[in-house]
């Protein structure tokens, strides 16, 4: 065997071997590496107790009430078969819309509110001019009426 | 073309920070690759 | 052969740029603030590509045992290191107005930060090495261990739930963009490449004249051995 193919052999070993571990590897983050939980998995229990963390969704359209104090915000986080109440006091981002994406951060309390300290947009991967998206707003409801 | 003037563009609808502070630095980052590949000839 | 690639990058970024600021329109969500997007997705495709082009190049190097295929790894490290670090920069000031954060620890920016990781690691390694032949095998092992982030950064938004929104433009489904703005986004992407060619041509008739010096590397690098 010429040494090329000797250290062929041997990297060609290595990779398998780092391809099993890789697996390994991910497979144990597949449980750690979740950024954030559906509403489904807040009520199934399947989110870490008594600590902090996120859930994402879309905001759950007409939920969306502002306190008196101006900067309190109460909104649902849906995922079409649950949903979470959340409250907020701070600045919304840009892109936060009724019936758009959102990932908030914090803990339930006692009363199932979801209290928040962070809250993010989530945005979609589609890119249109306005007109377009206006287009194909009055399209959908076209087709719902028609329903 | 959606730019009335030349501070509309700039003002980038009010994003103007984050749209010319990523362009600047992309641009900045390919000027020091340049520099340094000349400079090391 | 680098003055060409330098050429055809330049005139490519100014049809471009021309398209993605005079062309393009307002996007529907996200306004004007989407126009970052014209350097983030090249700039992040690169880093990718880049980083598979260079563990090729190392892997020839360890198997064949070429020094040539070596230097051209070593060459396209600091392109590739470049193309990450510009990929998370306008990607913190992209989502600083649209999400609403500069960092989320989720998997699609925390796999890309590998990467830069990566690339710092494959340098630091290959100058810390003072043997050329030695640093390149270490070096090449380094870069083939990390050739599994490159399928985690991609799939990511995929596998797991992530604040970063899924692909655009991919290999199985129709792009999810307004035409102008696809074209915008896929010249700025040809300019990235022949940018990093050019550059990474430059680089690596650098690296050939240090490590073999004009007179051996006529008589001595002519075989593959």
């Amino acid at each position: 065997m010429k040494p090329r193919h000797k250290r062929l052999i041997l990297v060609l070993v290595a990779l398998a071997l780092l391809g099993l571990g890789a697996t390994f590897v991910l497979k144990a983050f597949r449980s750690n590496l979740v950024f954030f939980y559906t509403p489904t998995e807040v009520f199934a229990g399947q989110v870490p107790q008594g600590q902090a963390f996120r859930i994402g969704g879309m905001v759950l359209e007409d939920s969306l009430q502002r306190n008196e104090d101006g900067v309190t915000v109460r909104f649902a986080v849906t995922d079409t078969m649950e949903n979470v109440p959340v409250q907020y006091t701070g600045i919304l981002p840009d892109l936060f819309q009724e019936g758009k994406g959102v990932v908030a951060q914090g803990r339930m309390d006692k009363q199932g509110i979801f209290v928040a300290d962070q809250v993010l947009a989530k945005h979609d991967e589609n890119y249109m001019p306005p007109e377009a998206a206006e287009a194909l707003e009055r399209a959908r409801k076209i087709k719902m009426e028609a329903e | 073309m959606q730019w009335e003037s030349i501070s509309d563009f700039f003002a980038m609808g009010g994003y103007g920070l984050y749209v010319w502070g990523s362009y600047s630095v992309t641009a900045l980052c390919v000027v020091i690759e340049l520099v340094d590949l000349r400079k090391n000839r | 052969m680098a003055t060409f690639f330098f050429l055809v990058a330049a005139i490519l970024t100014v049809w471009g740029l021309y398209i993605g600021f005079f062309v393009a329109p307002t996007d529907f969500q996200q306004g004007e603030s989407y126009r970052i997007i014209f350097i983030h997705v090249p700039a992040a495709w690169m880093s990718m590509l880049i980083y598979l082009v260079m563990s090729f190049w190392a892997a020839i190097g360890l198997i064949m045992n070429t020094r040539l295929s070596s230097m051209m790894a070593h060459a396209l490290a600091p392109t590739g290191a470049l193309m990450t670090f510009v990929a998370l920069w306008t990607g913190a000031f992209w989502g600083r107005p649209t999400w609403g954060a500069w960092w989320v620890w989720d998997a699609r920016l925390t796999s890309e930060l590998i990467l830069l990781f990566l690339y710092i690691g494959y340098m630091a390694l290959r100058a810390s090495i003072e043997d050329p032949r030695r640093g390149d095998r270490a070096s090449a092992i380094l870069a083939l261990v990390g050739v599994v982030n490159v399928p985690i950064i991609y799939f990511s938004v995929q596998w797991w739930n992530t604040l970063h929104q899924g692909a655009s433009v991919s290999l199985t489904k129709s792009p999810t963009m307004a035409t102008s703005m696809l074209t915008g986004m896929l010249v700025m992407a040809l300019a990235f490449w022949m940018y990093s060619i050019a550059v990474s041509l430059m680089r690596v008739r650098r690296i050939i004249r240090d490590r073999e010096g004009n007179a051996t590397w006529l008589s001595e690098s002519s075989g593959v051995q």
